[in-house]
């Protein structure tokens, strides 16, 4: 079971706490952006904008890669990650389902085998 | 591993925004697995495997088209979820279509039974009526998000992220 550790927890509520963070997140989940645009968008300076965005990268809520002179933001890898965790806990789910029905469908063909042998009997 | 273990393995895959898909070999024709899903006193012996934590109190399915089915789990002795729906497509030994009616975010599940050569390959197909839904049931799976996490979820959903 993947353990959450509170730290990142408390750096994601605070992250979460300014209008302006939330706003840029929105935005990302849109499209990726650059530090200018999202600057641009929220009427902000570029030094405003790096610092939201990087509370934001400390979350884990948003990465950026720098290509040239330009950056670019976009929604971090912790969301992917959870689905996954959450995928792998629902293939646990089914496949312990599954193993027990084999052992039902073994004992149907069995009692079948049976039934057929007294039916020719 | 052997190798018909290997391969009878359980694969889950998000096939789309809306739609899980989860699939299964097993050793058997379709009539026997589909039977094992068409029962109430089969099905009720692998729904609700020891691992899963909780323990199957009642299981009632009426598998026909228009039939309801109802599961309620529990553990320690005292209910804590249920699970119900209609059925609203029964072919048997190939299809089996129901709904899910706990919440206007419910599944509707396909299942269909192919065999070929004596074994069965079982598909089970979840569609979500909207990406919120299958996301919602992804964040808030009983037992499977921590605590903390799941109220993160509920703030973004909140703040509308």
């Amino acid at each position: 079971m993947v353990q959450y550790d509170r730290a990142r927890f408390d750096a994601s509520f605070a992250a979460l706490s300014d209008a302006t963070r939330r706003g840029v997140l929105e935005q990302l989940g849109r499209a990726d952006a650059s530090i200018t645009d999202l600057a641009e968008k929220f009427h902000m300076t570029l030094t405003g904008m790096k610092k939201h965005v990087g509370v934001l990268e400390q979350a884990g809520l948003v990465t950026t890669e720098k290509v040239g002179r330009v950056r670019t933001c976009k929604l971090g890898l912790r969301r992917l990650e959870e689905e996954a965790a959450w995928i792998e806990r629902y293939r646990q789910l089914w496949a312990a389902r599954f193993d027990e029905l084999d052992k039902v469908v073994e004992e149907l063909k069995r009692k079948e085998k049976v039934d057929g042998r007294k039916k020719r009997g | 591993m052997d190798a018909r273990k290997e391969g009878d393995r359980t694969t889950v895959k998000r096939k789309s925004d809306r739609e899980l898909v989860v699939t299964r070999t097993f050793d058997g024709p379709a009539r026997l697995v589909f039977e094992a899903w068409a029962k109430p006193e089969l099905l009720k012996r692998w729904w609700a495997p020891k691992s899963a934590g909780v323990s199957l109190i009642s299981c009632e399915a009426d598998v026909r088209v228009g039939g309801s089915y109802r599961f309620e789990f529990g553990h320690e002795g005292s209910r804590l979820m249920a699970f119900y729906g209609k059925y609203i497509e029964v072919t048997p030994y190939s299809r089996l279509v129901w709904t899910n009616e706990e919440s206007d975010d419910g599944a509707v599940t396909t299942v269909t039974f192919e065999e070929k050569a004596g074994k069965t390959l079982l598909v089970l197909h979840e569609l979500y009526p909207s990406k919120e839904a299958l996301d919602a049931a992804i964040a808030g799976m009983e037992g499977g998000m921590p605590e903390t996490f799941a109220q993160l979820d509920e703030l973004l959903v909140a703040l509308g992220v």
